[in-house]
């Protein structure tokens, strides 16, 4: 029992920082994609709107391993990707294919919440800000992404953990990640519940410091608000 | 080496995933009432702050929300499986079993995750309906279980329906994950399509298609629910 544990342990603290990995370099691509999408979707433009809403559509409606596999096992397929270098190399490795399958998954969420952050966002000051001679960058940097990110930053945080739990979908493309290691340790140990025990741990520990840290954000962001001592 | 829609059909893969389609809107169904059934119960129990169960209720759901679908399904798979087989063939139906097995497995793990959801929707839902309308029940002399019946439950599931449809749209979406246990539902076939052939892309094109298909009829019909079930409000003249 003891052995157990001593073998589980460095295994899946070596999986964790792989869950880690694909998690932070997916909300980085992600985050960036998914405020562009948004900033499309409210654009007067029918063209560029249409695109972000059928594109959040389609990667909200479709379940993310379905993704994942047209992905890995569809894409490396077509001639037009097997012949072009760049595409090759991020499609024939698991890790950079779920990483890519997950940025672009959470960017249709990230764009929804962002869009709805943005709309919320009072017409008046806007107004007023244009009315001071902002230009069009000036007044997205310092008035409507600000108020739009405090509006949609506890949202944003509950897409964190769906990210998180999304990364153990890589394990099914043959990357190694929590999940993976647990898989591999269940049928060699038998020992299905303490690995089991040892996995969630992990999950729940990542989980639980990144809604540690948007609440610190949070609380920087809100900082106005905070009762004067 | 072509290989195209035409070919997917002649082969008579259609009929194989309309059956996959038809076994995970089957288990993305029977997983959603199982997780109703949870979402209310423990909605319930969380809303109303009974005692020793709501600490209960709020690890089950705190533990599972945090925790991904595919590990949980890992958990209940590997460890039922040994127990199950060894049940199944001291009755001699080894064969029968597996199939059905998988289906529960299935239903089990989708509908834990599920009712982990709904319980916080019920919860929030319940939230939402003013006090002062239970008081004035209380006031009025209704016995508890009317009271549920008259006045909590018609406004709790009004305000519950968007909440629903987007546990919905994650359970049918989640059901995709049972495949890695064997249940030929639509990823599973689309995967052992995508296998016997050697052209996966086709294969796990339909399939997220199909996907697309049951998201977007089901948001048709919550919308459906939706506009029934909202009050009729005198407009402003």
């Amino acid at each position: 029992m003891i052995d157990l544990i001593q073998l589980a342990i460095p295994v899946l603290l070596k999986g964790l920082w792989v869950t880690a990995a694909l998690t932070f370099v997916s909300v980085l691509i992600g985050f960036n994609l998914g405020l562009g999408l948004a900033l499309m979707r409210l654009s007067p433009n029918r063209l560029l709107s249409g695109f972000a809403k059928y594109y959040s559509n389609v990667f909200r409606g479709t379940p993310l391993l379905v993704q994942i596999f047209l992905f890995y096992y569809g894409l490396g397929q077509l001639p037009l990707i097997k012949d072009n270098a760049a595409l090759w190399w991020v499609i024939s490795d698991g890790a950079r294919c779920a990483v890519l399958a997950l940025a672009l998954n959470t960017a249709a969420y990230t764009s929804e919440i962002l869009r709805g952050g943005l709309m919320s966002v009072p017409v008046g000051l806007v107004e007023a800000a244009q009315a001071c001679g902002m230009s069009r960058m000036l007044r997205f940097r310092r008035i409507e992404f600000p108020l739009a990110i405090r509006q949609a930053l506890p949202a944003y945080g509950n897409e964190l953990i769906l990210v998180v739990k999304g990364t153990s979908l890589a394990s099914t493309i043959t990357v190694l990640e929590i999940t993976g290691y647990a898989k591999r340790l269940m049928s060699q140990t038998f020992a299905i519940f303490e690995i089991f025990a040892i996995a969630g741990v992990l999950y729940l520990v990542i989980n639980l410091l990144l809604i540690a840290i948007i609440r610190v954000v949070e609380r920087f962001l809100m900082r106005h608000e905070a009762p004067a001592n | 080496m072509e290989f195209g829609l035409w070919q997917v059909w002649e082969a008579g893969w259609v009929t194989a995933i309309l059956r996959g389609a038809s076994i995970t809107i089957l288990v993305g169904l029977v997983s959603m009432a199982a997780g109703l059934v949870i979402g209310i119960v423990c909605g319930l129990i969380k809303w109303a702050r009974i005692f020793p169960l709501s600490l209960l209720v709020d690890a089950y759901t705190s533990l599972v929300r945090g925790m991904p679908e595919l590990l949980i399904i890992y958990l209940l798979f590997f460890s039922s499986v040994e127990f199950v087989t060894k049940v199944v063939t001291a009755f001699g139906y080894a064969g029968v079993a597996e199939s059905g097995y998988a289906f529960v497995i299935a239903v089990i793990a989708i509908g834990a995750i599920s009712g982990a959801y709904s319980t916080e929707v019920v919860r929030g839902a319940l939230g939402a309906i003013p006090n002062g309308h239970i008081e004035a029940a209380r006031a009025l002399g209704l016995p508890g279980g009317r009271i549920f019946r008259r006045i909590i439950a018609p406004q709790m599931l009004r305000i519950a329906v968007p909440g629903i449809n987007n546990v919905w749209q994650t359970t049918i979406k989640d059901t995709a994950l049972v495949s890695v246990v064997g249940l030929q539902e639509l990823m599973r076939i689309s995967f052992i399509g995508a296998n016997s052939t050697r052209h996966p892309f086709i294969f796990y094109l339909i399939a997220a298609v199909v996907y697309l298909l049951i998201t977007l009829v089901s948001q048709a019909g919550f919308d459906g629910i939706e506009r029934l079930l909202r009050l009729r409000t005198r407009k402003a003249v």
